[in-house]
This record gives structure tokens, sequence and C-alpha cells, in this order.
């Protein structure tokens, strides 16, 4: 049997849309995370332009070379601001996914392991948040937080803010779909193996379970990174995640929107391109992930 | 029914052919507008703020009003003269109505004079004594010393019923920073033209014509409804969709598609309004800095680099789009005692600017948390964060905390002042720079003066020349006192001024209404043609 890497990537090479995807997501994201440290952070009060503002993409009349993509009303190269802006995209996709796999994992184990009144509270709980759109429970954490802090918080307190309120909103899949996995886990043969060397329940669920349930998981959780950058996006758009002195997707189109209708269409029409490009990318990785690990898919084949 | 509606239709149309320029007030009218934030209390003694008064301005009355032209007229009182050097006599006007039905009398004056001492109102009365009743309809209004401006100041102190505000409890005024609410915070009753028909904080407030008005309405408005619509460009969409028929705070980058668009137009004028940076001058610490054990703003250097730092043409023609005037001055040249000379825009000196902050003992700047409002002035987020930029030049790093007028208004007004830096506009609705100098430049004190002086400056010479101006019945050595008191403050940079905003209101062409610098909403003078 070959081992699940190298299934992984011979599968990417026989399929070119999905080794397109990954060559798309690698290269933003070398992009978004190796540029910080050698530009300037536009966002940074101290690097501010303001007479740059407004300067229109080089290959339009007025155009600057030292600005490819143009600049937004504040003078920030929209390239550079972009490059920024996703990296806190990413930053804050990939740790609200880790803080809902955490939860989810813990909770979904917990019920499917300790079944009874446990699991029973454990999954109402999800059914309840089940019938909430994540969004709506993002902006619920989201606002509720904020108000209890006050408008006195940092910008740091305002992105962990942003991480959990969207990983909370996405729990309930990896709680069920481990609670499951779990439950047909837990009759197999090697776990009974491990009860009788005496193992505690602890372990069993965490050395000899865990491993063997993760895989759909991570499935789940490569699809809901594209849904969480879009949901930081859209909380950002609306105005209640992160602020505008502070990059990400959303902030940009958002601060981009108002000049939509008055002929700059360039400072929200590239960060909306660079968010569909991406998301969409993470997605068709995510699904041909989900082809290669679905044990059904791969029997046919 | 068919035959009725033809028939009025008819009715209409053979009014419109017989007099298309026809005279305002011929035919009845719905108006909708919208403005990005809303009137945060509807009761008029809480808070002194000019969205608030002018949304009130249409259903309560002061004794003295203004004018489309801006000139003070009778409203509730018809006739006032000066007794003596400290006494003003007021006759009020007979047979007004409030619109509850009940009779308007000096005591619902003497009640008004006394609920307005108690509430955020009282630093534009503050050199007002007492309010006696000498007969049912006749007042004296007692000042402290001589006041020349009696009439001007009042404008804005709006007459409630006593009967009203007893019946409901209603005696108290809500607080400034809204945490006390009385039944007068989401109700309102008055002598107005308009009566209140509805109100969903947040979402509109609609007015319905007071029939029993004393006076006559030159518009033709029956109904209106005032939307609160903070995003920009959902504003904008309103209007160009025909959801609404005018808009407040049409953002200046917007202003070209308006006019390119058949049916609208774009209405801009001077507002009264500056916009200006307060700094925390008063505590010895600041709230939010990383500079701890002193306060870096309380040294004149570091403000005088501040200043130097920011680059206001470049605000101006960025962010702003010309629709705004730098000035040296937190008044506009509008204002009674605005001096050219002080007036001129202090132009940028960043090299300067960094020598002063290295003598002060900031090399390396400092950083510090900047309040600033996203929904009340035209690009004010944009403003802030412009600034910003301007200071991060010289290394002080302030961060832009933009928040809705609402909630910043309750973080930095008084009694809290909480805040370390923050962008303000104030306009002085009295038209004179007194109100200016006593409510922003005065040291804070009991009787309310200083009452915006969010940065807690204080200065005695400031403090001594405001009483005499108060006074002064000169006019020349009256402003002569003003333009001193104006530059020991500029001297001292006090307060940092940005510019003077201009009034962006977009409309559709059908409708005419009047565009007071104080930003008024005197809905009794607009029109739409039907």
């Amino acid at each position: 049997m070959r081992s699940t890497s190298s299934r992984f990537l011979s599968s990417m090479l026989a399929a070119p849309a999905a080794s397109v995807a990954g060559l798309i997501v690698l290269l933003l994201a070398l992009a978004a995370f190796a540029a910080p440290p050698f530009l300037a952070d536009p966002f940074n009060p101290m690097n501010a332009s303001l007479l740059d503002a407004f300067t229109p993409p080089a290959f339009l009349p007025n155009g600057l070379p030292a600005f490819p993509l143009g600049t937004d009303d504040q003078g920030r190269d929209m390239l550079v601001a972009m490059a920024f802006g996703l990296r806190t995209s990413i930053l804050i996709g990939v740790s609200s996914v880790a803080i809902g796999l955490l939860v989810g994992v813990s909770l979904g184990l917990l019920a499917g392991f300790a079944g009874g009144k446990i699991d029973a509270l454990i999954m109402r709980i999800a059914d309840v948040q089940l019938a909430y759109p994540a969004l709506l429970l993002a902006m619920i954490i989201d606002g509720s937080v904020r108000s209890a802090f006050g408008a006195l918080i940092d910008v740091r307190v305002s992105v962990a803010i942003v991480i959990v309120s969207i990983g909370f909103a996405f729990w309930v899949q990896y709680a069920r779909t481990i609670r499951s996995s779990v439950l047909v886990e837990r009759g197999q043969d090697y776990v009974a193996a491990a009860r009788v060397t005496g193992r505690s329940g602890l372990a069993i669920a965490l050395l000899h379970i865990l491993p063997n349930v993760m895989a759909p998981v991570l499935v789940i959780a490569t699809i809901n990174l594209g849904i969480a950058i879009i949901t930081e996006a859209t909380l950002s758009f609306l105005g209640i995640g992160l602020p505008l002195t502070h990059a990400s997707l959303g902030t940009l189109i958002r601060n981009g929107n108002n000049f939509l209708q008055s002929g700059e269409w360039w400072i929200s029409v590239w960060p909306c391109a660079l968010l569909v490009i991406f998301v969409v990318a993470v997605n068709v990785l995510g699904d041909h992930l989900r082809d290669v690990f679905n044990p059904k898919l791969r029997r046919r084949r | 029914m068919l035959t009725v509606n033809r028939s009025i239709r008819i009715g209409i149309l053979a009014a419109a052919l017989a007099s298309p320029l026809a005279a305002p007030g011929a035919s009845a009218a719905t108006f909708k507008f919208a403005s990005p934030v809303d009137a945060y209390t509807l009761d008029p003694h809480a808070v002194s703020n000019t969205l608030v008064f002018a949304i009130l301005g249409n259903i309560y009355e002061p004794l003295v009003r203004r004018g489309g032209d801006l000139q003070l007229e009778p409203a509730l009182a018809t006739k006032w003269t000066l007794v003596d050097n400290s006494t003003w006599r007021f006759e009020l006007r007979k047979g007004v109505k409030f619109q509850d039905g009940g009779d308007f009398t000096a005591d619902d004056v003497v009640f008004s004079f006394e609920r307005a001492k108690a509430g955020g109102i009282k630093s534009n009365l503050s050199t007002l004594e007492s309010v006696k009743k000498v007969d049912d309809y006749t007042i004296d209004i007692k000042t402290r010393g001589v006041d020349p401006i009696v009439p001007m100041e009042i404008t804005n102190w709006f007459i409630m019923s006593k009967a009203w505000s007893e019946k409901n409890g209603a005696v108290q005024p809500g607080s400034p920073d809204n945490k006390v609410e009385t039944f007068a915070n989401r109700n309102a009753m008055g002598t107005g033209p308009f009566k209140l028909a509805g109100r969903d904080p947040g979402v509109k407030i609609e007015f319905e014509k007071n029939p029993a008005w004393w006076d006559k309405p030159v518009g033709n408005i029956d109904k209106a409804t005032f939307f609160v619509i903070p995003n920009p460009s959902a504003r904008v969409s309103a209007l160009v969709s025909g959801e609404v028929d005018m808009i407040d705070t049409l953002p200046p980058q917007d202003t070209q598609r308006i006019e390119q668009t058949k049916g609208l137009k774009v209405l801009a004028g001077p507002d009264l309004r500056v916009a200006f940076l307060l700094a925390d001058v008063n505590r010895d610490e600041l709230l939010y800095s990383d500079v701890k054990g002193k306060n870096p703003f309380k040294d004149k250097r570091v403000r005088e680099a501040m200043q130097l730092a920011i680059d206001l043409d470049a605000i101006k023609t960025k962010v702003m789009r010309n629709y705004s005037k730098p000035l040296g001055l937190a008044i506009a040249p509008e204002v009674n005692g605005f001096d050219p000379e002080l007036g001129k825009p202090v132009q940028p000196d960043v090299a300067k600017a960094k020598a002063l902050l290295t003598e002060a003992g900031y090399p390396n700047g400092f950083s510090v948390t900047f309040d600033c409002t996203n929904d009340r002035f035209m690009n004010d987020e944009a403003t802030c964060i412009a600034i910003s930029g301007s200071l991060g030049r010289i290394g002080i790093k302030a961060e832009p905390r933009a928040q809705t007028t609402s909630k910043w208004a309750q973080q930095i007004n008084p009694p809290g002042y909480n805040t370390s830096l923050t962008m303000v506009g104030y306009s002085p609705f009295t038209y004179d720079a007194h109100i200016f100098l006593t409510s922003l430049l005065h040291s804070r004190d009991a009787a309310g003066r200083g009452v915006f002086n969010i940065g807690g400056y204080s200065n005695p010479k400031v403090d001594e020349l405001i009483a005499q101006i108060q006074s002064d019945t000169n006019p020349d050595s009256r402003r002569q006192k003003i333009r001193e008191a104006l530059k020991i403050a500029k001297d001292d940079v006090a307060l940092i001024p940005i510019h003077q905003l201009n009034i962006l209101w977009a409309a559709k062409d059908t409708v005419n209404v009047v565009q007071p610098a104080d930003l008024a909403y005197p809905l009794r003078l607009f029109s739409v043609k039907q």
C-alpha cells in the first residue's frame, strides 16, 4: 500500500485543475508571507504617502511604474497592500480553522467516546448551533465580546476576536464527523486490545482512535479554510471585523467600495479578484483532497 | 372610485398646468431624507449637538429662531429689549398651543430654563443667571454681567411643556452620555411646525405637519421621514434609486456622478463646523500611550511638532477633494471674531517638527491612540488616517480608533473625557466666537464653561479675556479681545486646527431646500414639487 503523501502527489499530477490550484495557493501564500519582511507595511502610519493617493494602475493614463496596480485613497501601493492583506486573511483563516478543529475534535471525541448524557448534551448544542448561519454566529460572538470590552481594544485583540468568532462558528462539522467515526472505531478490535492492556480512556482516545479518524476532518478543514477567509472578509466588509487601518482582504474591499462609484475601481476590484482567485483555488484543492481521501471513490478507481 | 380618482388627478394636473411654478405651500407633499447618523437623543436639553438640534428644531421651538437667511426672527417671543445692563425682557407670543393642546405660557419658559441648566446644554446658557416670570406672557432673563448677545445664544434653547414633562416624569434632563434616559429621550412634544409621528432609534424619525402651528410654513411639506443610512454608497444609491429625496453628507468622491445624473443636483455650502484635534493636556499620564509616568502633550513643543507635521493641503486635495478649507483657527470665517491673519493655515515643516520633538525628549516619537468618528463629517475616518500618516512622518504613531458618533461621544464626552487624542468638530451656533471660547478653551468649571474642552486646556489669561468679551458691548474692542484670546490659544497650540468642512447634500431637482451653515434641517422652509 502506497503512503498517503505519495498517493496525494501522484493524484495531483493526474488532475491538472488541482495542480494549478495548488500552485496558485502556494505562490499566493508565498507572496503574502515572503513579501512583508522585505517591503514596508503600507498600513503603518510611518510609511504613509498621502500625495500618492488615487494613482491609477500603471497601464492606465497617469499611472506610474512604481505602482503597477495603482494606489488607494491614502497612497498605499495596492500590490503591497494586497500582500499584507492576504497575509492577515490567511492567518485569520488558518487560525480560526485551527480553533474550530481543536474545539470540534475535542468535543466530538468526547461525545463519541463518553456517550450517554455527555454525548447527548454536546450533540444537542451542535444541533442548535447548526440552526444559525455561521456568519450570523460569528457576528453575535464578535458583537458580544466587543460590547463587553468596549471600544477600547487593541487591534491585536480585534484580530483575536475575529479568529475566535469564526473558529467557534465552524466547530460543529468537525465534532459531528469525529463523533460518528469514533462510534465506528470504538467497536474495532484494536480498541478492545488497547483496553485489555489497561490503557486509560484518554490515552485510547488520543493515541489509538484519533489518528484513525482525522483524515475526513482534515478534508473538511481545507474546504472550511476558504469559507473562513470569506467570513473574515464579510465581517470586515460589514465593518465589524478589522478596522480600516489594518489590512485584510475584507478591509481592502470595504475601503475600495467607497470609491467604486467614483471611477477609482482599482481600489476594490483588485482585492476582490484576489479573494475570489485564492478562495476558488483553496476550494478546488479541498475538493481534490476529498476525492483522494474518500475511501469509496478510491475503491472505484 | 375610478371617477373620483380621475377627477382628483385631473384637478392636480390642472393645477400644475395653471401654475408650473406653483408657489410653495400650494400643494401637500412628503419629503424623505437620509443622513449618516441618528440624533442620539430626542431630549432637547441633554446634549449640545448640532444634529440633535437639527432634528428637534422642527418639533420644539426657541424664543428666538433663525430664518433661512440666518437672520434672527421672533419665534415664541415676539419682542425683546434690554431693560438694564444685566436684564433682558422677552414678551411671549400669545395663543400658542403645544402639540398636546396645552397652552404655552411663561411657566413653560421658566421650567425649560431650569431643566436646561441641569442638562448637557448648560454650557450654551452659561452667561444666563436666571429666568423670572413677570406675568403669564412676559419673562426677564438676568445675565451674569452684561451680555449683549443673549438673543443669539438662545436659538437652540428649546421650550418644553411643563405640564407634559411633569406628567411623563421628564422633569430632569437625560445625561449627555445618554446613560440616564427619560421619557423625553424617546418622545418629543413642542410647539413647532412638525409633530413627532414615529421614532425607530438608529433607523428613522417621522414627522407630521402640526396643523395648529401659530406660524405659516414657507414650504409645503406635510410628512417627512428622516432615515439613518450610515454607509455612504448605500446613501447615494438610496437617492439615485429615488427612495429618498435628499441625502446629507454626500461623499465628495461621488459629486461628479450626482452632477451627471439627470434629475439630481449637488448642494454645497460652507459648514460652520471646523474639524480640529484635541490632545489630553490635563492628565499627568496619558490613558492610551506607551509613554508612562508623564504626559507628552503637556509639552507645548510636542503639540507644535504635531501641528507642523500635518500636511493640511494634501488632506484637502486628496481626502476632501477640495470640499474643505484648511484653517489656522478652529472657527470658521463666517463666525464673528474670526481673524484672517490668525486663520491662515500653518504650513507643514517636517524638519522643524522633528527637531522640536527631539528637543522635547522624544527623538523616536511615541505611540498614542487617536479617537475618531466614522460617520459624523465628510470622510472623517479617512481624514484621521491621513493625519495619522502625517504624524507618522515625525515618529508619532497615532493609531486611529474610528467609531460611530454615538459610541465616540459616550467615550470622550463629559464627565469621562476618556481620550488621549481625538478629532472633533464644533460649530458655534451663535455665529460668534464667544460660545466657542467658552465651551472649548475656558478651563472646565461647574458652571459648564469648558464643557467640550476635552483636552483640559487651562490658561487664566484666556479665562479672564472670555469674561471680558462676554460683557463688552463695544463691537471693536470686543473683537480685539476675541483676537487676543484666540492668539494666546494659538500660540499655546491649545488645539490643532484642521479644516472648515463643507456641507455637501445631494437632492432631486424637484426639491427646494435651504442649507444653513449650522447644519439645521428647517423642514418648514423645504418644499417638494409634485
